[in-house]
C-alpha cells in the first residue's frame, strides 16, 4: 500500500487538543446557522453528506479501503428509513432505527463479500455490488421505482420534537451529525483506529506483527457502511423523499469527491468537501449537465496537483493533523 | 425455442462487447496498474465518432472502423501523456479516481450537446437483411458482430502472447526498469499499449451503434458490468478476459429468456457467487 496521507503524526495530547478546538469551533459556527439567515436547508442537506463523507473517509482514509458503492448505504438506509415512516407510521426516532438496522445488515452482508480481494478489486466490487442493489430497487415494489418514496412524514421525534419545524429539524440533524462525527473521531483515535492505519500504511507487516487485518477491516466496513446508513436516515426527514438518485453510482461518486477535496484521511476534510461540494451544485444547478462537467474536472486535478486535499493542504502547512 | 436462440445471439453479441472491453482493461492494467474507469466514456466515443464520421464526413460504416478507434486511441495516447503518466508510483486508486473524473467529463460534454436520447446510426447496406439458418433467423449484422469480435480478441491474443511486441510488453510488465535497461523505450510502449487498449474500446463503440443506437451514457452503465466481469475473470489472462467476457454475456442472454427479471443483475450474482466460493477469481492470480 502506497502512503495516502504524506506525514502520519503521533496522536498526542496536544493534537487532540486543537482537534477538539476545531471541532467546538464548527459546532458553534453550525449551532449559529439558524440565527445567520444562511438557508438552512442547504446546511442540513450539507451536514447529511458530510456525515456520509466522514464514514467514506473511515474507510479510504484510515483503512485504505476505496469503496466505489457506498451510495448503497446511504440509498438502502433511505428506503427503509422512509418506508417505515410512511407506510408502518412509525415515530421519527424509530424510522432512523430501521434505515440504520438496514445498512448494517447490509454492510456486513455487503463487507463480508467485498474484502475477500484487496486494492482496486475492492472498488470494483463494492461497485458492481452497489450497482446490484441499484436494479433491485429499480424494480422491488416498495421503492415504487422511478418515482420514488414521495411526501414522507417528519412527525414528532420522542414525542415532543415537531420536525415539521425548520429550526427544531434543524438542530436534530446537527446534533445527529455532531453525535456521527465524534463517534467517528472516537473510533479513529482508538487502538482499533491505530491497527487500521497499519494495516493502511503496510498490511503485510500487520499481518507479520499477529493482526488478524481482515477481520479489522470488515468492522471498519461495517461501521462505515451503518454511519452512512446513518446520514441516509436523516436526510429523508430533509428531502422527505427516497429516490433512486440516492442509490445510484454517480451518488458515490460524488462521496468520493467530497472528500478527496476536503481531504482524504483528515478529520475535518470530508466536512468541508462536503459543504464545497453541494454549494457547487447549488450555484451551478442552471447549468445543467455542466456541472458533471465541472465534477470530473475537480477530479483531475485534485488528483494530478492537490492530493492533499483543503485540509489536507492546511494541516500539512501547520504541521498538524486536523 | 426462435426466441431462446435469439436471446442467445443478443448474449453472444453483449459477450462481445465485454470481451473487447475486459480485454482492453486488461491489457492497459497490466503495464499502466490503472483501472481504466474512463473505458466505458472512450467507448461511447467510439460511436460518436463512427456517427460524425458517417453524418458530417459521408465516411462509410467500414472506414469507421478502422478510423474511430485510430481516432480515439489517439486521444486516449494523448490523455495518458498529459495526465495519467504523472501518477506512476501513486496508489492504484488515484488511477481509478483519475479515470473516473475523465470518464464524467467527457459524458457530460456529449450529454450537454446530445441529451440523453440515442441517435440512430444505419446498418452497412452489405450487412442488412438476415439468413434462415434453418432453426433461427439470424440477421447478418448480428452474427457479422459476434465473429469480428472474435477475430480481434484473437488477434489481441496472439499479438501479446505470441509476437515479439507482445514479448517486450509481458516483459515491461514484469520488470519495466529491467525492460529499458535492455534499451526498450518503456514509456512510449506504456503510451502505445494506452492506445490499444482504448482503441479496442473504441471498436466494440462503433460495433454497437447500429444495434444499441448512439447515446452519451451508454458506456456508463456498461463499464460497471465490465468490472464485474473483470472481478470475475481476473486480470491476470488475456484468453481469459475473452472467454470470461463471451461465457457472461450468453449467461446474461439466457437468463433473459429463462428469468427476464433477473437479466440487470445475474452478472452481479455471479460475481459474488464467484467471490465466495473462489476469491482469487475465476483465473487464479491474486491481486
Amino acid at each position: 500500500m502506497t502512503v495516502l496521507t504524506d506525514d502520519t503524526l503521533p496522536v498526542t495530547p496536544r493534537a487532540m487538543r486543537d482537534e477538539m478546538i476545531v471541532f467546538v469551533c464548527m459546532a458553534l459556527a453550525l449551532a449559529a446557522v439558524p440565527f445567520s439567515g444562511l438557508y438552512p436547508f442547504f446546511v442540513m442537506q450539507a451536514l447529511c453528506f458530510a456525515l456520509l463523507a466522514c464514514a467514506f473517509n473511515l474507510l479510504i482514509g484510515y483503512g485504505g479501503l476505496l469503496s466505489f458503492g457506498h451510495a448503497m448505504f446511504l440509498g438502502t438506509a433511505g428506503y427503509c428509513s422512509a418506508h417505515a415512516l410512511k407506510v408502518w407510521a412509525l415515530p421519527p426516532e424509530l424510522g432512523i432505527l430501521v434505515g440504520i438496522a438496514a445498512a448494517f445488515v447490509l454492510s456486513i452482508i455487503t463487507g463480508y463479500i467485498s474484502i475477500r480481494r484487496q486494492g482496486i478489486y475492492f472498488s470494483m466490487i463494492t461497485l458492481a455490488l452497489s450497482q446490484l442493489l441499484y436494479f433491485i430497487y429499480l424494480q422491488a415494489p416498495f421503492t415504487h421505482g422511478e418515482d420514488g418514496i414521495q411526501g414522507i412524514p417528519q412527525g414528532r421525534m420522542f414525542g415532543v420534537l415537531d420536525l415539521t419545524k425548520p429550526t427544531v429539524l434543524y438542530y436534530v440533524v446537527l446534533v445527529g451529525f455532531l453525535a456521527g462525527f465524534l463517534l467517528i473521531y472516537r473510533i479513529i483515535n482508538s487502538p482499533f483506529g491505530e491497527v487500521l492505519k497499519s494495516i493502511r500504511e503496510n498490511e503485510q507487516r500487520a499481518i507479520s506483527l499477529g493482526y488478524r487485518t481482515d477481520q479489522y477491516k470488515f468492522l471498519a466496513f461495517v461501521l462505515s457502511g451503518t454511519l452512512a446508513g446513518f446520514a441516509g436516515s436523516l436526510k429523508v426527514f430533509v428531502a422527505q423523499n427516497a429516490s433512486l438518485t440516492d442509490v445510484h453510482w454517480t451518488m458515490s461518486g460524488e462521496v468520493v469527491l467530497m472528500t478527496l477535496v476536503g481531504g482524504l484521511g483528515t478529520i475535518f476534510g470530508p466536512v468541508v468537501g462536503a459543504f464545497v461540494i453541494i454549494a457547487m451544485q447549488q450555484y451551478l444547478a442552471s447549468f445543467g449537465q455542466w456541472v458533471t462537467v465541472i465534477q470530473g474536472a475537480i477530479f483531475v486535478v485534485c488528483v494530478l496537483t492537490f492530493r492533499r486535499g483543503v485540509i489536507g493542504e492546511i494541516a500539512h502547512y501547520f504541521r498538524r493533523s486536523l | 425455442m426462435q426466441a431462446l436462440y435469439a436471446q442467445l445471439l443478443v448474449g453472444l453479441i453483449n459477450g462481445s462487447f465485454y470481451a473487447l472491453l475486459s480485454l482492453g482493461l486488461a491489457v492497459i492494467f497490466g503495464m499502466l496498474n490503472i483501472i481504466n474507469f474512463a473505458h466505458g466514456a472512450l467507448y461511447m466515443m467510439g460511436a460518436f465518432v463512427a456517427y460524425f464520421l458517417l453524418n458530417l464526413g459521408g465516411i462509410s460504416y467500414w472506414w469507421a472502423l478502422l478510423l474511430a478507434p485510430i481516432i480515439v486511441g489517439v486521444f486516449g495516447m494523448i490523455l495518458e501523456r498529459t495526465m495519467l503518466q504523472w501518477l506512476t508510483g501513486l496508489d492504484h486508486l488515484y488511477g481509478l479516481l483519475l479515470t473516473f473524473g475523465i470518464a464524467l467529463i467527457v459524458q457530460g460534454v456529449f450529454q450537454n450537446y446530445f441529451g440523453s436520447s440515442g441517435l440512430p446510426y444505419a446498418i452497412p447496406d452489405q450487412l442488412k437483411g438476415g439468413m434462415n439458418l434453418g432453426f433461427m433467423f439470424l440477421p447478418i449484422y448480428r452474427g457479422w458482430v459476434v465473429v469480428f469480435s472474435l477475430v480481434i480478441c484473437l488477434a489481441t491474443w496472439f499479438l501479446i502472447e505470441k509476437t515479439r511486441l507482445g514479448a517486450y510488453l509481458r516483459a515491461a510488465t514484469e520488470n519495466p526498469t529491467l525492460v529499458r535497461a535492455f534499451g526498450i523505450n518503456v514509456p512510449r510502449m506504456i503510451t502505445l499499449t494506452y492506445g490499444l487498449g482504448v482503441g479496442l474500446a473504441a471498436l466494440a463503440g462503433v460495433l454497437s451503434a447500429p444495434i444499441n443506437q448512439v447515446r452519451p451514457l451508454m458506456g456508463a452503465d456498461l463499464i460497471i458490468v465490465v468490472f464485474a466481469v473483470v472481478v470475475i475473470g481476473g486480470m491476470g489472462s488475456i484468453m481469459g478476459s475473452i472467454i470470461t467476457g463471451f461465457a457472461l454475456g450468453v449467461i446474461e442472454g439466457l437468463t433473459k429468456y429463462f428469468y427476464p427479471e433477473a437479466s440487470n443483475t445475474v452478472v452481479f450474482v455471479l460475481m459474488v457467487l464467484v467471490l465466495l466460493v473462489k476469491p482469487t477469481g475465476l483465473t487464479g492470480r491474486a491481486a
